[in-house]
């Protein structure tokens, strides 16, 4: 039987404005959608007197329609008309507000400039990246439509468990733009696709973008006073387009296929079980301060979008000039709507929030004690199952790393692990109390969340790599063309020796052992390990700890690393797949102190250089840690026993072990204080340790042991 | 070159020649002929694109919309494509969804 379908009644137009057949539109969803027979507009403007739509064709200098929106189309504070027979795929369009310009009371409208959609999903002007912009051109990021119709088969966000995960942080262009990664094209989302088989050979299982919404990298660019050099907005901690993937990280940004290219690199890391995790910039936006651009929020509606001063300047609380005023209903919704989006769409697993305690503020600034739109996020349907993390920290004196509102689901950047391991590691005193809070997975902080609240990382985008780290004492920025004075001053850092290259083998061989070091800690920790993208290869910024602005090796992944520094590479290939063996060493919950499984051995105890004797006193720099493999997942799944000997100190130390298991020998799994290959034995090959009740760990060594 | 798409049903497998430039300007065309085709219920398609010499966006596009109309069961073939239109299929994901080959011999392609 056929079923006669009769049209829609509204897919037709109503009346003619500039040429063109409109209706009235609807109001939800906000953006440009794809309707029967055209395009949708709805944009929101609470003070606005007058709204007109401007269409372009792709890249044209001047509009071909200007369409005032009629009365009858604008609901409450929404514009919103359908626009018939557009050729979707070579449209750009934008808005004209009018209304107040009086800065004093918040308004800045300014019917003369045409304002990008901060809906829009896709955004012309950046196509390329590192093109010089044509700068006469009025309207330079430019609203387009998308067509959301990618062909994902059976993917769906991983939903791994939150303490399995071992997080690569990366930067897209960084990843393959350098001539040795070998790619067709390097430099974008297509690229880093092509390295999907080195992050697998790695052990990674979530890789976290710094951010790839769509952002200005000519942003403040300026020629370098140090070089003359181009300084970029590189990393893009400044958001153009909250919906829409940076168009220059697409081989096909000219094609105007960065979504799906976008895609399809997630559908493949899916297939290769890395979950993607997405750096977030809520905190501002890319108009800066009063004397910043006017590209969207600004004209639309500043006195909503932005949290002013009583004087109508803007509050900086990120330290980039303005701050986005997320706890305004409208603008709480504009994020919900964005991060539901990225993870509907794009298929998202997680998201970072890039100075998330600016989120926990008041529309002035003060910090709320329940701030609705992280609730709002924490209880959101459709985020039910998305990870989500804050740097809980901002710009303006908010340090909230243990006490940011989580609602059950919120992890954060423990920047207490990264400040006390660093301690810890370079042999300071005082610290081996503190660091054995950071082996469990924080208990001071995030007793009650879980270990999983506590993402545990020495070394970020911000500050120096691992290998800068036990490279240089003091930063390095002269490069930056700020005479240094750029970049955090408390780095924690210890060059071993020399400050920056060199050929003196002994403190060489000391850098190696101490990034060994670094990633066995991160590795037997409670908690998340995060590692930063080529620290696993010896990755040097060259003591610069404040590379934003850097399109060169300064920030590239150099993939020779890769050979020259395979022993590194190796040792974190093997201490990954080590964690990921032993689940006693990713518990959910905190560890007890007990031997609540009757197992004779507690689930976690602490061992000095004689065993149960812990040594906390400052002048320590030992610690023994023990953990209970009966215990592991909750007592849930068998494991064997581990224990970790760590010595900061100087000299060799003899460990006095405690006994494993009943029935169980310690085998030698890792040994920092041998070169390769005893330094880290592949998973079942562990060579049993010849004395069973006593370990000699060498100077600033780490040992680990399997009780099996 | 403009652009021009026939085709031919023989059994359960349907050819498409398609010539000259798929754009958003010429998509709708290609549309109509799929879904001609599509009537048919064909085991196998294939796209013969040998003088094919621009593919935009939209006619990337319509080889995800040939593939989602006529169901997971049928294989599409994307046969003679030039280098420059394989890339792109590649880099979207495309490539996954379609078989790209340079010859087409539709017996063997069947029992494959």
């Amino acid at each position: 039987m056929q079923t006669l379908m009769l049209q829609r009644v509204d897919a037709y137009a109503t009346r003619t404005i500039a040429g063109m057949s409109v209706r009235a539109g609807r109001v939800f969803p906000f953006g440009a959608t794809l309707v029967a027979g055209g395009v949708n507009f709805s944009v929101f403007s609470r003070h606005a007197t007058a709204c007109t739509l401007v269409l372009y064709e792709k890249g044209a200098a001047e509009p071909f329609a200007e369409l005032p929106f009629p009365d009858e189309f604008r609901v409450g504070d929404v514009y919103a008309m359908t626009v018939f027979e557009l050729d979707h795929e070579n449209l750009e369009y934008g808005y004209r507000m009018d209304g107040p310009n009086d800065p004093s009371e918040g308004h800045r409208f300014d019917p003369s400039v045409v304002l990008m959609d901060p809906y829009a999903r896709q955004i012309g002007g950046r196509e390329v990246w590192g093109q010089t912009p044509d700068w006469d051109q009025a309207y330079q990021h430019r609203s387009q439509v998308l067509q959301d119709d990618f062909d994902w088969e059976h993917d769906r966000p991983l939903e791994l468990a939150a303490e399995d995960l071992v997080i690569y942080e990366a930067h897209v262009r960084s990843f393959t733009q350098h001539p040795s990664s070998n790619v067709r094209h390097p430099g974008t989302f297509a690229g880093l696709r092509e390295k999907i088989p080195y992050l697998k050979s790695l052990g990674i299982n979530c890789l976290e973008l710094m951010p790839i919404f769509e952002f200005d990298e000519f942003e403040n660019s300026s020629a370098n006073p140090a070089n003359g050099q181009l300084r970029y907005n590189y990393w893009g901690y400044s958001t153009v387009g909250f919906f829409a993937p940076k168009a220059g990280y697409a081989a096909t940004g000219p094609l105007g296929m960065q979504a799906d290219e976008l895609k399809t690199l997630i559908k493949d890391l899916h297939r290769n079980g890395i979950e993607v995790m997405l750096d977030v910039v809520f905190n501002h936006t890319a108009e800066g301060d009063h004397r910043g651009p006017t590209i969207s929020f600004r004209g639309l509606d500043n006195k909503t979008y932005y949290m002013l001063t009583p004087e109508g300047y803007y509050y900086n609380f990120s330290g980039c000039g303005n701050t986005l005023n997320c706890n305004n209903p409208i603008v709480r919704q504009v994020v919900l709507d964005c991060l539901r989006y990225w993870v509907s769409e794009y298929h998202i697993d997680g998201f970072r929030f890039d100075l998330a305690a600016i989120l926990g503020r008041d529309p002035s600034g003060v910090p709320l004690a329940n701030p609705p739109l992280l609730e709002s996020l924490a209880h959101d349907p459709v985020l039910g199952r998305t990870k989500l993390v804050a740097e809980a920290w901002d710009a303006g004196g908010l340090y909230q790393v243990g006490s940011f509102p989580a609602y059950g689901r919120w992890a954060e950047w423990n920047g207490k692990y990264r400040d006390t391991a660093r301690k810890f590691l370079k042999g300071d005193m005082g610290q081996v109390s503190e660091m054995s809070l950071r082996l469990q997975g924080s208990p001071d902080l995030y007793y009650g969340r879980g270990t999983a609240a506590s993402i545990n990382f020495l070394t970020c985008h911000d500050g120096f790599t691992l290998r800068d780290l036990v490279s240089y004492n003091e930063k390095h920025n002269e490069a930056n063309g700020e005479s240094n004075r750029d970049g955090a001053n408390d780095n924690e850092s210890w060059n071993c020796g020399a400050e920056g290259a060199t050929d003196d083998r002994l403190v060489e061989s000391l850098r190696l052992r101490q990034m060994k070091n670094a990633a066995t800690l991160l590795m037997v920790s409670q908690g998340i390990p995060m590692i930063l993208m080529g620290d696993e290869v010896g990755r040097t910024k060259q003591g610069n700890n404040n590379t934003y602005c850097h399109d060169n090796e300064l920030n590239w992944f150099n993939w020779w690393q890769v050979e020259e520094n395979a022993e590194l590479q190796r040792f974190f290939q093997k201490i990954i797949a080590f964690r990921h063996a032993h689940p006693v060493l990713r518990s959910r919950d905190h560890l007890r102190h007990a031997d609540w499984v009757g197992s004779g051995v507690p689930d976690i105890s602490w061992h000095g250089t004689r065993a149960w004797e812990p040594d906390w006193s400052a002048l320590s720099r030992v610690v023994g840690l023990l953990l209970g493999g009966h215990h592991a997942k909750g007592g849930t799944v068998a494991d064997d026993d581990v224990y970790v000997a760590s010595n900061m100190h100087f000299e060799a130390l003899e460990f006095e072990l405690p006994r494993p298991a009943e029935g169980r020998q310690w085998h030698v799994a890792v040994n920092t204080g041998v070169p390769a290959p005893g330094d880290a034995h592949p998973c079942g090959e562990e060579p049993m340790l010849e004395q069973q009740d006593r370990c000699l760990v060498g100077g600033r060594s780490v040992v680990v042991l399997v009780g099996r | 070159m403009a652009f021009t798409v026939t085709s031919s049903v023989d059994g359960t497998v349907a050819k498409l020649t398609l010539a000259g430039r798929l754009d958003a300007n010429t998509a709708r065309e290609f549309q109509v002929e799929i879904e001609k085709v599509a009537e048919q219920r064909p085991c196998t398609v294939a796209l013969f694109v040998h003088e094919l010499e621009y593919m935009a966006s939209a006619g990337i596009r319509m080889l995800v919309f040939t593939k989602q109309k006529l169901g997971s069961e049928t294989d599409v073939y994307v046969v003679g494509a030039q280098h420059q239109i394989i890339h792109t299929l590649e880099m979207t994901g495309v490539d996954k969804s379609v078989i790209l080959v340079d010859e087409f011999e539709p017996a063997a392609s069947i029992q494959g």
